[in-house]
């Protein structure tokens, strides 16, 4: 075993897998990473499950030290500068930390969430099936909160014999984040509806794992905002009686008392969380046949990964394998902010 | 019991769907929710990830690589057309609650609206007969029925930031056993020790939906060491057949 220190921690950086499924009845939501793709990506390249618990680094800042042996790491998300020494070191490609070798991160320049995965990976004890910090609830393992500095995780064994890998980053295409109307669409006027589909967003600064807030223009609900309280799936989008729409992702409250005008695609959910605040975008309403679609084209590309490392020799990724990746359709990552203007 | 014969399947996204049966708070919505969630787990439909009831429908996550909408609407109406009502599950729950004081700020301001004494305030309440409805929005936070009508109290004008965790409070006509610390609009009329939801304990949890709950008076000089024996792990309230 090697140890993972955390020398500087954003207040957004925790260790997160593919999710906790089995205790909604009981109030918990999922947790899990906000970019389920990028999660699988970074653990791919070093030998992981795609599922695998790995560290959710949010948008600030950030530096992980190794400690009583080598860690082979991987990084994957929202793009950053990175520097192993005076060394840098890119996304998307493994390398190894030397005892005693310390990564220190920037704060992201597009994206939102990068993912640190280890080869080995993170030591801990599951709960429902998945090692997912769920702050607010306490809940997660090795350590149930966000991670600060001071603390260290154990990990698995680094073969240092073995090669770095690397693997073809698709670029986010850019375009409007898919979404299916209900259950309370019947709520709103066609026009309402219309306003929310038409209007540009923004990402508020007040939002976390729980929920993302939206600027924009307010949202009226023909019949009113109250309902009495049912279910809140990942993604769902509740207008509360002011009209400012709040997104509720991982970490949400499992049922709410506000009209839900809509639910972002499963596909599209790691896309949503990467948009960084400020940054505009819109919401296009898609039938449920061409979500599944989606959704399942998404899972494909993410079951894929794993065949689309390939060992680094100083090399580009070679066309043929770049063409691979965007064959697969798997545009999901938000690395390159300027794609998400929308000229 | 008469029951609620139509229902809706709603998309929830592309990953999880509603199964309405109505939109009330009431005794026989809940039990035709239950009913149909014992019937879904019993057919355990491809591609069902896990369930979860509400007060008036029943919320499912779902795989849609594995299932469409339509094929699991069509499975899951075939289900609810063929189930009724469940009675209640046999379990029950005795809870001890610090009533007032520290414990329960707005005992004594309910007590006022209704102008009643504290003294009949905390016997109505512990009086009751209250089945959980729902566990949601934080973990084992549950929902209850079955509060008595007279002491039903309209929300707070100002909800507070946070309210305590164990607090056992009421809004409306609903009564709830909340778990962790959070914010709330309802008042606060005592706390209970007992941890619905404990991370560090087998089971995690303690109560189900559809359970039955009893709440009785301890004083408040037995909350220290009810609340270690919560904090070791103890139900610290107890199960009993109903």
């Amino acid at each position: 075993m090697s140890l993972l220190a955390v020398d500087e921690a954003g207040p957004a950086t925790s260790v997160q897998d593919a999710g906790r499924f089995g205790a909604l009845r009981y109030g918990l939501s999922s947790a899990g990473a906000m970019d389920r793709y990028a999660l699988a990506a970074a653990n791919v390249l070093v030998g992981q499950n795609a599922g695998a618990a790995a560290i959710e680094i949010g948008p600030f800042a950030a530096r992980f030290a190794a400690r009583a042996g080598a860690v082979r790491v991987a990084l994957y998300g929202a793009d950053r500068a990175a520097t192993v020494g005076d060394r840098p070191v890119r996304l998307a490609r493994s390398f190894v930390l030397q005892p005693g070798e310390t990564l220190a991160l920037r704060a992201a320049r597009g994206g939102t969430f990068t993912y640190l995965a280890v080869e080995g990976g993170i030591a801990g004890t599951p709960s429902f099936g998945s090692m997912s910090v769920h702050a607010r609830a306490g809940l997660g393992s090795p350590i149930a909160r966000a991670l600060a500095a001071g603390d260290a995780l154990d990990v698995g064994t680094t073969r240092t014999e073995r090669g770095e890998m690397q693997i073809a980053v698709v670029p986010f295409d850019g375009g409007p984040i898919r979404v299916v109307l209900g259950p309370q669409d019947d709520y709103f006027s066609p026009d309402e509806i219309a306003a929310f589909l038409a209007a540009e967003w923004r990402i508020a600064p007040a939002s976390d794992r729980m929920g993302f807030r939206l600027d924009g223009p307010p949202i009226s609900a023909a019949r009113g905002n109250n309902i009495v309280s049912d279910g809140i799936a990942n993604g769902q989008i509740q207008i509360p009686g002011g009209g400012q729409p709040l997104v509720l992702l991982a970490d949400r409250g499992t049922t709410g008392g506000y009209p839900k005008i809509a639910g972002i695609v499963t596909a599209d959910l790691g896309r949503f969380a990467q948009i960084q605040p400020g940054k505009p975008f819109r919401f296009q309403s898609v039938g449920i046949d061409a979500a599944r679609r989606l959704t399942c084209d998404w899972r494909m590309a993410l079951d894929g990964l794993a065949g689309r490392v390939v060992p680094l020799r100083g090399a580009e990724p070679s066309s043929e394998a770049l063409l691979a990746a965007n064959l697969a359709g798997g545009a999901v990552s938000a690395l390159d902010t300027d794609t998400w203007s929308h000229s | 019991m008469s029951l609620p014969a139509k229902f809706r399947i709603l998309p929830c996204g592309d990953a999880a769907l509603t199964v309405e049966f109505g939109d009330t708070v009431d005794s026989a919505l809940s039990a035709r929710v239950l009913g149909f969630d014992a019937a879904v787990a019993r057919a355990a439909p491809a591609g069902i990830v896990e369930t979860a009831p509400t007060y008036r429908s029943l919320f499912v996550q779902y795989d849609p690589v594995v299932v469409g909408f339509d094929e699991l609407a069509a499975s899951l109406r075939a289900i609810a057309e063929a189930t009724s009502t469940q009675q209640a599950n046999g379990r029950r729950w005795r809870v001890p609650v610090v009533y007032g004081g520290e414990a329960g700020i707005d005992l004594d301001d309910v007590a006022r609206r209704h102008s009643i004494t504290t003294r009949e305030l905390i016997a109505r309440h512990a009086a009751g007969d209250y089945r959980i409805y729902m566990i949601g929005f934080t973990p084992g936070f549950a929902y209850l029925g079955g509060l008595d009508p007279a002491i039903a109290t309209p929300r707070r004008d100002a909800p507070r930031a946070l309210t305590p965790p164990g607090a056992i409070m009421i809004g409306g006509v609903q009564a709830c056993v909340q778990c962790l610390a959070g914010p709330s609009g309802w008042h606060v009329l005592g706390r209970t020790p007992m941890r619905n939801f404990h991370p560090a304990r087998d089971p995690m949890f303690l109560m189900e939906t559809g359970d039955s709950v009893a709440f009785h008076e301890v004083p408040a000089r037995e909350w220290a060491s009810l609340e270690r024996a919560a904090e070791r792990g103890e139900p610290v309230a107890e199960l009993v057949a109903a």
